[in-house]
């Protein structure tokens, strides 16, 4: 099982980094292995040391910060 | 360097569709074709570049930088060059800000990087190139970031700490001077290439309505306004007018993209250029969805404080360009 959050206030770039993780794990296969939870709580995204938006968190690892990915990059996220 | 596009725009308007050279219509579709083609161009390029900069100096390492280093003041200019090299999103500005809270950097520094990042951003600086070339485009970031360094400055005298949110306030007295291990990301340089275009590209695409938008109203306004019509009205240098341009421009939420052909065509049409530059920064440089972001780290008023200090300091600008233009 893995834990994959998204941290974004809730801005376009964020929204488009939660959709290309979710259809990652779709294509994947993996909807049952992957729990995407999208956090908008300021105070929360700051306790990940987080300074741009939208970042990626896997198992409360910081994978990814401040940009959107590409589906091949979630892929790879997803699949490691 | 963008000759072939005034050929292509010849070629199509007036050779293709047939439409005279000396018509009003003819005129119009062929400034509009050539500055779109040259802005669109001008965009990904200059996004492209930051792009590549950003790679390579992530907005961590600044913050590490200025955490660690003693600079006896250069920090606030240091801060402003980063915050205008930095793609601005306003959704970023207040982990950014935070995490410079955290760091234990001065909060007048980090005024100084949040003045510049929206100011001076990399939309606004490609449409200056397009629509004024370079050497105003080059006062324009100068300027921008002249102001974002006095500016924090400033408002880094004023002592503001304790109008910080309530929690913020506990980090600032909890800050340590932290450097983190940066994320280091594996991948080489002509790796990252692909991403950071796609990411130009992206951004490209997401203000290209708002470019064509702005240039065909410009287009259009060109033919049909007379020339010097502004210049009767406004251009005769009465001191309220620089006030009045940026008061107006504040509340304004628009884009760069769509807002500066508008501002070119009023330059053409008599408006003083500091007057139009100084309508700019308070179009983009301050705006009310950034003012409720930052409620969540600072109360009203400091941000009444902040944004003040900005406005003058941007109508002083004013002031400063169109002394320096006359």
């Amino acid at each position: 099982m893995k834990e994959v959050k998204i941290l974004g206030t809730g801005c376009p770039k964020c929204k488009q980094t939660s959709a290309i993780l979710e259809l990652a794990s779709i294509e994947l296969g993996l909807q049952q292995e992957v729990m995407l939870t999208k956090v908008e709580d300021i105070m929360e995204i700051m306790k990940y040391n987080v300074m741009t938006t939208p970042a990626v968190v896997i198992n409360e690892a910081v994978v990814m910060k401040g940009r959107v990915p590409s589906l091949e990059e979630a892929k790879k996220l997803l699949a490691f | 360097m963008f000759d072939w596009i005034q050929h292509l725009a010849d070629w199509l308007i007036f050779g293709v569709f047939g439409i005279g050279e000396k018509t009003h219509l003819g005129q119009a579709l062929n400034f509009f074709l050539y500055d779109t083609v040259k802005i669109l161009l001008l965009l990904f390029l200059i996004i492209f570049l930051m792009g590549i900069v950003n790679a390579y100096f992530p907005v961590e390492r600044l913050r590490n930088f200025l955490s660690r280093s003693k600079l006896y003041g250069a920090e606030y200019l240091l801060a402003a060059v980063f915050g205008a090299v930095t793609p601005f999103c306003s959704c970023s500005s207040v982990p950014l800000f935070i995490g410079f809270v955290r760091g234990g950097i001065p909060l007048g520094v980090t005024f100084s990087f949040l003045i510049t990042s929206p100011l001076v951003n990399e939309v606004a600086l490609a449409m200056f190139l397009g629509m004024f070339g370079w050497k105003t485009t080059l006062i324009y970031a100068t300027s921008g970031i002249l102001l974002g360094t006095v500016g924090g400055w400033v408002l880094g005298k004023m002592n503001l700490e304790n109008y910080l949110s309530d929690w913020v306030k506990q980090l600032w007295e909890n800050a340590q001077h932290e450097t983190d291990a940066l994320e280091t990301d594996a991948q080489t340089f002509v790796q990252r290439l692909p991403n950071i275009a796609r990411n130009a590209w992206a951004i490209v695409k997401s203000v290209v309505l708002y470019v064509v938008i702005g240039i065909g109203i410009g287009a259009a306004m060109h033919g049909y306004i007379p020339e010097n019509f502004f210049a009767e009205y406004l251009g005769g240098g009465q001191w309220w007018t620089v006030p009045l341009a940026v008061i107006l421009a504040v509340p304004l939420y628009a884009n760069a993209a769509g807002i500066l052909p508008l501002i070119q065509v009023l330059v053409a049409k008599g408006i003083p250029l500091g007057t139009a530059i100084a309508f700019m920064m308070g179009t983009v440089g301050l705006s009310l969805p950034e003012a409720t972001l930052l409620k969540k780290v600072m109360t009203i008023k400091l941000i009444a404080i902040f944004f003040g200090t900005v406005t003058a300091f941007i109508i002083l600008s004013g002031y400063l360009f169109n002394f320096i233009f006359e």
